[in-house]
C-alpha cells in the first residue's frame, strides 16, 4: 500500500514538473500595427503580401447545400491571386470550415480560425442562427464578421453594439416590403395565401410584407409555415388553396418552393398569381418543376441568374463562367450558389482594396463607407451603399417575372431605403 | 364535407408514402430483429442510380428493373461488409452501425450528385380523378397500388414460404436456428437485400412528390417509423395501416386543429407513437412477445 | 500482490490492473488541473466543451450502461437544460450558478414525467419514442417565441472569473465545466456503488430475475431515467454558459444522435467512457473535415463503422483491453 501511495506521488510530482517545463503560453497571434495613423491597431493576418480570410459554411448535415457556396468564393480568390496578384498586391489565402449549421460549432470554428488560423477577418458566415452565435465573440474580440450570409436584418440593425459585423444581401424584409407594395400597385384588392417557412428567415419576410400591406387593400386571408424537417408542403398547398386567395406568396427554400410550384401548378382549380422569394428563384429550382408550369410566376432579385440566358452575352457573366471552367472545374456554373459565392467574393474584393489601414479596423471603416460600389453579378442598377449608420450594402431588388425560359426583368431597380 | 373528404385524399397520399418506407422497415426487422436507420438513406441512394439511368438514356422502366436489382445485390453487400463483421456484438453497436450508415449514405449521395434537388420522372400519368370537387390525382392512386401490391407479396413470403419460416426462425434465435441448419447468413444477407429492394421501390415512389436529393427520405423516416410502430414491426399490413393512419391524423390535425397547426404537426406520429406503446406495445397488428426468462 | 518474494523493483516495473487504473485516474486529474495553464485559450475552450459533453454523456452512460434502456433524445433534454438556464438569464438576470440547480430539477422533473410510460417500452421502442421527443421540441421552442426567442436564439452573458482568482475567462469557464463533470462523476460513482447501483445491474441483466428477487423494477427504471435526464439537463446549462447562446438549431435531432454515438464509442458502463465519448463528440467532425473537406459526413460515418468493428464495447473497452494485453505482456517477462 505505501509503495503504491509512494509511486502515485512520484508520478504526479514528474507529471506537474513535465507540465510546467511546456511553460507560460504567450497570447494567441494578435500583432498592432506601430507607426503612422493606423498606429496601434490590429494587422493579425495581414502582411504585405498576403491576407488570410476565413469562412464557415455548412458541409456536413441536412443544410449541407449551402456547402456550394465556398467553392464559387474559393475559385474567384484563385483567379484573383493568379491573374492579379491578390489585392494590392496581397494574395488571399481563403480557408473553409465546416459548422454543420449547428451554432456551438460555429463558435468553435470561429474561434478555431481566429485563434489559431490567426485570420484577418471572417468572410461569410452562413446562416442566421449560426452567424448570431458567432457574432458576439466577434464583436467581443474585435474580429470582423464581413458580409455575414444571410437576410436577416439583426446584422446592420445596430452598428454600436456589433460595430465588428456587417451582413451583405437585401434583407428579407425589405424584400417581403418590394412584394408587398408591388401588390398594392398592381392588385390593389388582392386577397393573398402566404407559405413561409418557420423560422427567423420565413418569418421576417412575412412580417415585412404583412407591415407594408398594412391599412391598404391587400390582405391576407390564409397562412401556412411548414419546417425544414417536413418531408412535403403539400398539406399546406391543399389547405391553402381552399382559401380561395387570388395572390399565393412562396417563401420558401429551393427544395420546398420547387414542391410549392409543383402542387401550384398540379391544382387545376386554384390559378393564383405565383410571387417566389429570391432564394428559390434560381432557374435549378424552377426547371424540376418545368418550365412550362412556372410561366408568369413574380420574383425580386439583385444578382444575374448565371442559368438565365439574357446573361448569356454579359461580359461579367462570361468571365465568371470562363474562370469558374478554370479554377473549379468540374462544377455546374449554372447553379446559382457558385455565382453567390463569386459575387460575394468579388464584393469583398472591392473592400479590401478600399482599405486606407491594411488592419481590421481599416476592413470595418471600408465596408461602412461604401458609397456607389459596383462588383461583379450584381445586377444593373444595384450597388453598394454603407454609412456609418448604415449596415445593410445591398438595400436595392428589381422585380422580375419569368416568362419562356428565362426571367424578365420589369419596373425600375427598388432602393428599399427610399422606399421603406 | 368536400373540403374535409379532400383533406382525407391528401393524408392517404402522405400515408402511402409513409407506408411504402414502413415497408422496408418491417421486412428488415422481421429478417433481421434491428431497426435499420439507414434504410431511407439507402433507399434515396437507388434513386439517385436509377435517376442516373435515366439520365443516360436508359428507358425508364428498365432503368426502375436494373435499379431494383442494383439495390438487392447492394443491400446483400452492404449485410455481408458493414453488418456481418459486427454481428454478436451488443445490439445497440449495430444500431451506431445503421446510425453511421446512415450519415455514411447521405454525405456520399451529396458528395456524387450534389444537393441541388433533381426532377425524377413519375411512372404515373398526370393529372387526377375529379368527383364531386375532390381531386385524387393518379399519382395518389398508383403508389397506394404498388404499396398494396408490395403489402400483399410481403404478407406471403412471411406466411406461405419456406424462407419466411426460416427467417422468423433466424430473427428470434440465430443460435436455435443455425442448429436446425438454417444458413443464418444466408438469410440475413437475403433480408438485406429485400428490404433495400422494397426501398428502392420506396424510393421511385416518393422521388417524384418529393423531388430527389439526399436529404428527401429523412423527413419520411420518422413518420415511417411512427407507421411501423403503430402497425406492430413485424406486421406488413399493420406498416401500411399504421402508414395510412399517421398519414392522415397529421393531415386532418395540421388543417383544422387550430393548436396544432402545420408547425406542430410532427407530433402527431409522436402522439400516435407514445398512445399505441402504452396501451399496445406490440402495434395493432403485431404479436405480443411471449417472455421466457 | 501477496507475493512477497517479487523484488521491489520488479513490483514498481509490473503494477496490477487496479493499479494501472488508479494511476491513470491520478494522470488525468492532474493534467486536467495544470492543462488550462499550458493550453492555448481555444484548446481550453475545447476540453471545456469536451467536459460539458461528458457530463451528458455520464446521464447517458447511467441509462444505457448501467440500466440498459436506449435513449436518442438526450439531446433534448440537453436543450431544456440549456434554455432553462438561458430564459433566466435572459429575463431576471440570475446569476449563473443558480440556473444549474434550476435546470437539473426541471430536467429531472420532466426525466421522471417520461420515465414512467417509458417503463412499457423497452429497446428500440424506447429509442424511437425518446427520438421523436427530441425532433418534437424543436418546433416547439419555435412556437413559444415571447420565452425562448423562437428561431432567432438568445444571446446571453458568460459567467465572469471573479477578481480573486485571476483566471481568464476562457479558464473560469473550463474550472466551472471541471467542477460540476467532476460532482456528476463522482454521484454517479458514488451511485453505482450503492444498492441502487446493482439493482440497476441486475435489471440491465435480467430484468425478471431481477423482479423475482425483489429488485422494485418500475422505482429504479424510472429513477434511472430521471437521473439520466437530470445530468443531461446539468450539461445543458454549463453549455448555454459556455457558448453563451441558444437557438432551436443548436438542438436538432443530430446532437441526440451524436450523444448516443458518443457513449457507445466511448465505452458504455465505463468508467472513462463518458469522457472519451465527449472527446469523440466534439473532435470526430472536426477531423472528418480535416481529412476530406468536400464530405465531412462520409469519413465521420466511415470512422463510427470502424470504430464499432475494432471495440464493439467502445474505446474505453478497447483501452481496457489493451491494459490487460500490456499487463500479461509484462508479467510474463
Amino acid at each position: 500500500m505505501r509503495t503504491r501511495t509512494i509511486r502515485l506521488a512520484a508520478v504526479t510530482a514528474a507529471a506537474l514538473v513535465a507540465a510546467s517545463a511546456c511553460g507560460g503560453r504567450g497570447e494567441d497571434g494578435a500583432t498592432t500595427a506601430g507607426d503612422g495613423t493606423c498606429q496601434g491597431q490590429q494587422t493579425t493576418g495581414i502582411t504585405d503580401d498576403a491576407v488570410k480570410l476565413g469562412g464557415i459554411y455548412p458541409l456536413s448535415g441536412p443544410t449541407s447545400a449551402y456547402g456550394e457556396i465556398p467553392k464559387g468564393v474559393k475559385a474567384y480568390f484563385d483567379y484573383l491571386n493568379a491573374e492579379k496578384g491578390g489585392v494590392n498586391g496581397r494574395k488571399i489565402e481563403y480557408i473553409v470550415r465546416d459548422d454543420g449549421y449547428q451554432p456551438p460549432k460555429s463558435v468553435e470554428e470561429a474561434r478555431r480560425l481566429n485563434e489559431q488560423d490567426n485570420v484577418f477577418a471572417l468572410f461569410q458566415t452562413l446562416g442566421t442562427p449560426t452567424s448570431s452565435a458567432v457574432m458576439e465573440y466577434a464583436n467581443q474580440r474585435q474580429v470582423p464578421q464581413v458580409f455575414v450570409s444571410s437576410g436577416a436584418s439583426k446584422w446592420g440593425a445596430d452598428p454600436v453594439k456589433h460595430p465588428w459585423t456587417i451582413g451583405w444581401q437585401p434583407s428579407y424584409l425589405s424584400e417581403g416590403r418590394i412584394y408587398g407594395q408591388y401588390l398594392e400597385r398592381e392588385r390593389p384588392s388582392a386577397k393573398v395565401a402566404i407559405l413561409y417557412q418557420n423560422d427567423d428567415y420565413g418569418k421576417d419576410l412575412r412580417t415585412g410584407f404583412v407591415e407594408e400591406i398594412a391599412g391598404s387593400g391587400v390582405t391576407v386571408v390564409a397562412e401556412q409555415t411548414y419546417e425544414a424537417t417536413d418531408p412535403s408542403v403539400d398539406p399546406q398547398m391543399r389547405n391553402l388553396a381552399g382559401s380561395g386567395a387570388d395572390v399565393f406568396l412562396n417563401i420558401t427554400t429551393p427544395k420546398f418552393g420547387s414542391q410549392a410550384l409543383a402542387a401550384d401548378a398540379a391544382n387545376t382549380a386554384w390559378n393564383p398569381l405565383h410571387i417566389i422569394n429570391n432564394v428559390a428563384s434560381s432557374n435549378t429550382v424552377l426547371k424540376p418543376v418545368g418550365f412550362d408550369k412556372v410561366q408568369n410566376i413574380v420574383s425580386a432579385a439583385f444578382l444575374k441568374d448565371p442559368s438565365d440566358p439574357q446573361w448569356a452575352d454579359d461580359p461579367e457573366m462570361a468571365l465568371y463562367e470562363a474562370k469558374m471552367a478554370q479554377y473549379a472545374p468540374g462544377l455546374d456554373t449554372k447553379n446559382a450558389f457558385y455565382s453567390l459565392g463569386w459575387a460575394s467574393a468579388g464584393a469583398m474584393e472591392k473592400a479590401l482594396a478600399a482599405m486606407q489601414c491594411p488592419t481590421r479596423e481599416g476592413l470595418m471603416a471600408a465596408v461602412r463607407g461604401l458609397s456607389d460600389v459596383r462588383s461583379d453579378l450584381l445586377l444593373p442598377g444595384v450597388t453598394m451603399n454603407t454609412g456609418p449608420q448604415d449596415g445593410y450594402p445591398i438595400e436595392t431588388l428589381q422585380l422580375q417575372r419569368f416568362q419562356g425560359e428565362r426571367w424578365n426583368l420589369f419596373g425600375e431597380p427598388i432602393d428599399t431605403r427610399k422606399a421603406g | 364535407m368536400a373540403d374535409f373528404i379532400q383533406q382525407l385524399v391528401e393524408g392517404l397520399g402522405a400515408g402511402a408514402i409513409y407506408a411504402s418506407l414502413a415497408l422496408a422497415l418491417v421486412l428488415i426487422y422481421r429478417f433481421t430483429g434491428i431497426v435499420n436507420f439507414a434504410q431511407g438513406e439507402m433507399a434515396m441512394f437507388a434513386t439517385f442510380i436509377a435517376w442516373q439511368l435515366v439520365q443516360a438514356g436508359v428507358p425508364f422502366w428498365l432503368a426502375l428493373g436494373a435499379t431494383l436489382a442494383i439495390a438487392f445485390g447492394g443491400g446483400m453487400l452492404i449485410e455481408r461488409v458493414v453488418i456481418r463483421p459486427v454481428e454478436g456484438a451488443p445490439e445497440l453497436a449495430l444500431v451506431i452501425v445503421t446510425l453511421g450508415l446512415f450519415i455514411l449514405v447521405n454525405a456520399a449521395a451529396g458528395w456524387i450528385w450534389s444537393f441541388l434537388i433533381k426532377d425524377f420522372p413519375s411512372p404515373f400519368p398526370g393529372g387526377a380523378l375529379d368527383a364531386g370537387g375532390v381531386h385524387l390525382s393518379y399519382s395518389t392512386l398508383g403508389v397506394l397500388g404498388v404499396v398494396a401490391v408490395v403489402m400483399g407479396l410481403l404478407y406471403i413470403l412471411f406466411r406461405y414460404t419456406k424462407i419466411g419460416l426460416a427467417m422468423r426462425a433466424v430473427a428470434s434465435n440465430p443460435a436455435s436456428a443455425r442448429l436446425l441448419g438454417i444458413r443464418v447468413s444466408g438469410v440475413l444477407a437475403l433480408g438485406w437485400g429485400l428490404a433495400a429492394l422494397v426501398g428502392a421501390v420506396s424510393g421511385v415512389l416518393v422521388a417524384p412528390v418529393l423531388f430527389l436529393e439526399p436529404t428527401m427520405m429523412g423527413g419520411v423516416l420518422i413518420y415511417a417509423f411512427a407507421a411501423a410502430t403503430l402497425g406492430g414491426f413485424d406486421s406488413p399490413v399493420g406498416a401500411v395501416v399504421g402508414g395510412l393512419v399517421v398519414g392522415i391524423a397529421e393531415t386532418l390535425a395540421g388543417a383544422y386543429v387550430g393548436v396544432i397547426g402545420s408547425d406542430l404537426k410532427i407530433g402527431v406520429p409522436l402522439a400516435v407513437i407514445i398512445g399505441v406503446l402504452l396501451f399496445r406495445p406490440q402495434g395493432l397488428f403485431g404479436r405480443a412477445a411471449v417472455e421466457r426468462a | 500482490m501477496s507475493d512477497v518474494d517479487i523484488p521491489r523493483t520488479a513490483r514498481l516495473a509490473v503494477p496490477s490492473a487496479t493499479a494501472l487504473r488508479r494511476l491513470a485516474v491520478a494522470l488525468v486529474a492532474v493534467a486536467a488541473c495544470v492543462a488550462p495553464f499550458q493550453l492555448e485559450p481555444f484548446r481550453v475552450f475545447q476540453l471545456t466543451m469536451v467536459l460539458v459533453y461528458a457530463v451528458a454523456l455520464l446521464g447517458l452512460n447511467l441509462l444505457v450502461g448501467h440500466a440498459g434502456q436506449i435513449s436518442l433524445g438526450h439531446g433534448g433534454f440537453f436543450a431544456i437544460g440549456a434554455y432553462t438556464a438561458a430564459v433566466m438569464l435572459d429575463r431576471w438576470d440570475t446569476p449563473h450558478v443558480l440556473t444549474l440547480p434550476a435546470a437539473m430539477a426541471v430536467t429531472f422533473a420532466l426525466g421522471f414525467g417520461l420515465g414512467v410510460p417509458a417503463l412499457r417500452l423497452r429497446g428500440l421502442y424506447l429509442a424511437l419514442v425518446t427520438m421523436t421527443i427530441a425532433i418534437f421540441l424543436v418546433p416547439l421552442l419555435k412556437r413559444f417565441e415571447s420565452v425562448t426567442g423562437g428561431s432567432m436564439g438568445l444571446t446571453l452573458s458568460r459567467p465572469e472569473p471573479p477578481s480573486w482568482t485571476g483566471l481568464a475567462e476562457d479558464q473560469w469557464l473550463y474550472f466551472l465545466a471541471l467542477a460540476v463533470a467532476t460532482a456528476a462523476g463522482l454521484a454517479v460513482w458514488s451511485l453505482l456503488r450503492s444498492r441502487v447501483g446493482r439493482a440497476l445491474h441486475a435489471v440491465r441483466d435480467n430484468e425478471i430475475a431481477a423482479e423475482v428477487m425483489g429488485v422494485r423494477l418500475a422505482r429504479y427504471k424510472t429513477l434511472a431515467f430521471a437521473w439520466s435526464a437530470m445530468l443531461a439537463g446539468a450539461a445543458g446549462a454549463v453549455n448555454t454558459w459556455v457558448i453563451a447562446f441558444v437557438s432551436p438549431d443548436s438542438f436538432t435531432v443530430n446532437l441526440s444522435i451524436l450523444l448516443l454515438a458518443g457513449i457507445v464509442v466511448g465505452g458504455l458502463g465505463s468508467t472513462f467512457g463518458p469522457l472519451l465519448g465527449g472527446a469523440f463528440v466534439l473532435f470526430v467532425p472536426t477531423l472528418a473535415q480535416d481529412v476530406n473537406q468536400a464530405a465531412p459526413g462520409v469519413v465521420f460515418g466511415v470512422v463510427i463503422i470502424l470504430i464499432m468493428y475494432v471495440a464493439p464495447r467502445g474505446l474505453a473497452g478497447l483501452a481496457g483491453r489493451g491494459g490487460r494485453f500490456l499487463d500479461q505482456a509484462l508479467r510474463k517477462k
